[in-house]
């Protein structure tokens, strides 16, 4: 063994199972105060290399006793001699990957473990070609997101495989949420494996962002100006920030459903009888028409109503005052000249992406009302798409990656069967429409949702219960859980699912720096313009 | 033992007569008790003295030294009542050094094969008489790198307090070590695997190693 692998030496394996994890005893030459959850350890097996993760570090004595008559630890030879032998520290290991062996198993590339390692096999600190086999490098399908906790080495996510499924970004408020999404959505971007329509809310993905510190940081828009269109719904608002949009948004009441309505039956505070009579009305006055007639109706007209349609006067005056509240949301016009959903599917056709700013109608009804409506009719869209495709008839569309953010107020096992969402969610990529979730409070989404999850990439959460609800259907939960709940409050997070071989807990990769621009394919203006001469050199040569 | 046998153990232990210090004279395969030729001039508790045996030479710790009159009916009196110092009672009573013998006795602890050690009890234990000699520092140091013998001595059944002759013997090697502290914390080490049960026997015995 040389140097640099007694070094590296950590312990050896004592006992454990595939599905509790490994215990391994450190050696003495090894301070449990060095060891961290969520790092790396090679434990090399008889016939395989495992690659796991450390779960917990524990403190051990060889007899009760110790513990009841200590050592005289003042004395530092004592102290030395008892370190490692009659007192010791102890890893559990969660074994996930075996790398290499025979032949056929180095092609094949890591393999989730199976077994565990042989009794006593020597544990090492993972190696940085280890950390690289396992979730490879940087190519045209796989994004750097971040790297392992002390290492250098980058972690890649595998983008075309993470569009195939719906995500979720989880943590509690202020532990990086949106710092991640706007990463995933650049490496989206980046790598041309999805055409992203983002609900931004907070207006904070498009132009600019903030960070804590209160820095600005660049949004997508001023990275890729070709490839992202800002639409905003409060045009105002986008024009104090300076944001130049591509396009105003504007919804007519002859779009909104009673499905859409049903939506907001919590946040309008509308009894269930009131929901019945939307459906009800837009029975007798017909989908487009329902809304507008029945602000527009007066006193009187109403009482004729309500009596012809033999429903009571309360249901109606809840709902009544309930559609009321629509009427401040200036986006919405008795008519409109264009088609927004049209205007946003000729711009994701064309692989533009598209973020849609609230601007100041930042309240939760107006997000379930645009984000539902917009996705209900482009998914639509994408359902015939994806018919006509298998008909043979057209190419199949680009995968089409939907972000919405305070995704329980979608999701929740109340709403989760009637919104668009919810549907998304559960059929997955079949129509090539998969979503971005993002949510401070994962254990309001409804389980079966969460369960369809592929890729889940979550900052520190402390709850008991959104720790549960994220690691569900994971193998190794409850030592993911002591991982999770132990991340810091910055720039942490653990990736787990599809798109990364095993989890991993990653120090998200730079992202505000002009040098971190640089490395996303951000070109200054002098060197854009450098660039598109040359592009015309090369092609008029 | 033939004239012949007699004659290699001689060659084989040439060059180290200076370091003779007696000769066996009870056998057991676990201990051996052998009596110093000067009196007074016994190895100290926890030297590492060896003997010739079969098929190499028997390496053993003092544990006990004693002196007594050779007779067991007779028992020593004191006779210095009316002189100066220790020395004069033997200048005046000149029989004194014939009638008193040193014996010490020793823990077998391995046996040497060639150029390398076996840590546990020889098939067969030295014979009456051989001579015994007190190891030179680098033999103890070459004995001492591994401590496997340790498990011998702190599992030993004598009347002396055992931990004390680990500990001595411990101390005495590390001097031989170029690094006497490391060479202890190693040891001290391989005493809390032997003792993990024992821990308060542990703490004492570590308390002796400093």
């Amino acid at each position: 063994m040389t140097n640099q692998e007694e070094q590296n030496r950590l312990g050896v394996v004592v006992s454990g199972s595939l599905t509790r994890g490994v215990e391994v005893r450190l050696d003495g030459s090894v301070s449990v105060e060095n060891m961290a959850v969520g790092r790396y350890v090679a434990i090399e097996g008889a016939q395989h290399r495992f690659f796991g993760m450390i779960t917990d570090v524990s403190l051990e004595t060889v007899d009760p006793n110790v513990a009841v008559t200590p050592p005289d630890v003042s004395d530092p030879f004592i102290a030395q001699v008892i370190n490692g032998t009659t007192t010791y520290g102890k890893l559990e290991v969660l074994p996930m990957l075996t790398i290499g062996g025979d032949a056929a198993s180095i092609l094949e590339g890591p393999q989730p473990a199976k077994t565990v390692p042989v009794h006593f096999s020597v544990v090492k600190v993972a190696s940085q070609r280890d950390v690289e086999v396992v979730f490879g490098a940087e190519d045209e399908k796989r994004f750097y997101v971040g790297t392992p906790l002390d290492m250098e080495t980058k972690v890649c996510l595998d983008v075309a495989e993470f569009v195939k499924r719906s995500n979720g970004v989880f943590g509690k408020s202020g532990t990086g949420k949106t710092f991640l999404t706007r990463l995933l959505l650049v490496g989206l971007l980046q790598k041309n494996a999805a055409v992203s329509l983002v609900f931004d809310m907070h207006s904070e993905y498009g132009w600019e962002g903030k960070t804590e510190k209160g820095f600005k940081v660049k949004g997508l828009k001023q990275l890729f100006p070709s490839k992202v269109a800002i639409f905003t719904l409060d045009e105002e608002s986008s024009k104090r920030r300076r944001v130049n949009t591509d396009v105003v948004v504007r919804i007519g009441y002859n779009e909104i459903e009673p499905e859409d309505v049903e939506l907001l039956r919590q946040t309008l505070n509308l009894t269930e009888a009131s929901v019945q009579t939307v459906y009800q009305l837009a029975r007798e006055f017909g989908d487009s028409k329902w809304l507008e007639t029945v602000l527009n109706l007066n006193e009187d007209e109403g009482k004729q109503l309500i009596s012809r349609l033999n429903i009571h006067d309360s249901t109606y005056r809840n709902l009544r005052r309930g559609l009321e509240n629509l009427r401040r949301f200036s986006f919405l016009v008795t008519h409109t000249r264009e088609n927004s959903v049209q205007r946003i599917l000729d711009y994701l056709d064309r692989g533009i992406n598209v973020i849609l700013e609230f601007g100041r109608f930042d309240d939760f009804a107006a997000y379930i009302l645009v984000a539902n409506l917009l996705s209900r009719r482009i998914y639509a869209k994408y359902r015939e798409n994806a018919e006509r495709e298998m008909g043979g008839e057209v190419a199949p569309a680009r995968p089409l990656v939907i972000t919405i953010e305070e995704a329980h107020r979608f999701l929740n096992p109340e709403l989760s069967s009637h919104t668009i969402f919810g549907r998304i969610a559960r059929e997955m990529r079949k129509y090539n429409v998969t979503l971005l979730i993002i949510d401070q409070r994962p254990s309001g989404i409804d389980a079966e949702v969460m369960s369809q999850l592929g890729t889940k990439i979550t900052c520190l959460l402390d709850d008991e219960r959104d720790l549960d609800s994220v690691l569900t259907g994971t193998s190794g939960k409850s030592e993911l859980k002591s991982v999770l709940s132990k991340l810091e409050t910055k720039q942490q997070a653990l990736i787990f699912g599809h798109a990364v071989p095993m989890p991993v807990v990653i120090k998200t990769r730079e992202y505000g720096s002009p040098e971190s621009y640089k490395e996303l394919g951000f070109l200054e203006a002098a060197e854009l313009k450098k660039k598109t001469q040359q592009d015309m050199d090369d092609l008029f040569a | 033992m033939d004239i012949k046998e007699a004659k290699d153990q001689k060659s084989k232990v040439k060059g180290s007569i200076d370091n003779r210090i007696g000769e066996v004279i009870k056998a057991g395969s676990a201990e051996l008790t052998a009596q110093c030729y000067k009196l007074d001039e016994a190895p100290p508790l926890g030297c590492l003295v060896k003997t010739q045996g079969k098929p190499g030479d028997i390496y053993g710790v003092v544990y006990d030294v004693e002196t007594q009159s050779l007779e067991p009916g007779r028992r020593v009196v004191a006779r210095g009542e009316k002189l100066e110092s220790k020395e004069e009672v033997f200048a005046t009573n000149p029989q004194l050094s014939r009638l008193l013998a040193t014996d010490f006795k020793v823990l077998v602890v391995g046996q040497a094969e060639g150029k390398s050690w076996h840590y546990y009890l020889p098939p067969r234990s030295a014979s009456i008489h051989s001579f015994v000699y007190a190891c030179r520092p680098e033999e103890v140091r070459g004995f001492t790198q591994s401590l496997d013998f340790l498990s011998l001595l702190v599992n030993a059944r004598i009347l002396v307090p055992v931990d004390e002759v680990v500990g001595s013997c411990l101390r005495y090697a590390s001097l031989t070590h170029t690094d006497p502290h490391e060479f202890l914390i190693k040891a001290g080490k391989e005493l809390a695997r032997l003792l993990s049960n024992d821990i308060n026997r542990l703490n004492s015995l570590l308390k002796r190693l400093r």
